[in-house]
């Protein structure tokens, strides 16, 4: 499975197009992170527990998106873009979509 | 009286430690932006003609970077006053530094010798007071070629 942010591969030809596909996923933050988040709210400084916790869910919404576009028979996803927006006090979604190719 | 001394020592110990944490991660952004310099990130959308035998492969870096609580009332007193808002600034300078880093961290892992199509998202994770910003994430993506 070839995934890239580019429209084309280089080197390669697209033979089929199947359209847009996408995943995402939405997650919350448990207490002991939200106390630690609010701590450094105050001193400033990077928050590893929210890298890691969105890095993880990131990963799930990108697995989403291959499992939709090898549904659809595609072997790569062009043209990829992540998007993430903030739901709910304590909650982010995590968003990932492309389009579905054939490449030779 | 109580709440002013409080307000205080979060403004005190917000200053100390947030000017800490920003100078010790300036040094190690400088530090690492030196060590990384040999794998260039660019904008373009093409990649470089005539190499037709490079590999793609998506790379991203992320990171969640939060204000201290001083910068946190100085940008609200900019808020009345309006203008630039350079705490605010050099948060998200050292959020996207730190992003593009990752990537280009993860795409020396491959041994990519040139990241392009770099797109970057901000999104503002945690709100604080008054919805100023808490904290905010940058995410970094491009693709990474690597020589096969």
């Amino acid at each position: 499975m070839i995934v890239s942010n580019l429209e084309v591969v280089p080197g390669k030809r697209i033979t089929k197009h199947y359209g847009l596909v996408q995943g995402s996923s939405v997650r919350a933050k448990h207490v002991g992170r939200d106390f630690m988040a609010g701590l450094k709210n105050i001193f400033g400084g990077e928050l590893k527990g929210y890298t890691e916790l969105l890095q993880e869910s990131r990963e799930e919404a990108y697995e989403r998106m291959l499992k939709m576009a090898k549904a659809t028979g595609a072997n790569a996803v062009l043209n990829v873009r992540f998007s993430t927006s903030s739901v709910a006090a304590g909650a982010a979604e995590l968003f990932a979509y492309g389009t579905a190719v054939t490449l030779e | 009286m109580y709440d002013l001394i409080i307000f205080l020592v979060l403004l005190l110990l917000g200053y100390g430690f947030g000017r800490y944490a920003e100078s010790r991660h300036y040094k190690s952004i400088r530090h690492r932006e030196i060590k990384l310099n040999q794998i260039p990130a660019v904008a373009s959308r093409v990649p470089p003609p005539g190499r037709p035998d490079l590999q793609s492969q998506l790379v991203t870096g992320s990171v969640v970077v939060s204000v201290d609580y001083f910068k946190r009332f100085l940008a609200s007193l900019r808020n009345i006053f309006g203008g630039r808002i350079s705490s605010y600034e050099s948060l998200l300078d050292r959020a996207r530094r730190e992003a593009i880093l990752r990537m280009k961290q993860q795409a020396k892992e491959l041994n990519a010798e040139l990241v392009f199509n770099i797109k970057m998202e901000t999104a503002s994770i945690h709100k604080g007071q008054g919805n100023t910003i808490g904290s905010v994430e940058v995410l970094a993506y491009g693709t990474a070629l690597i020589p096969s």
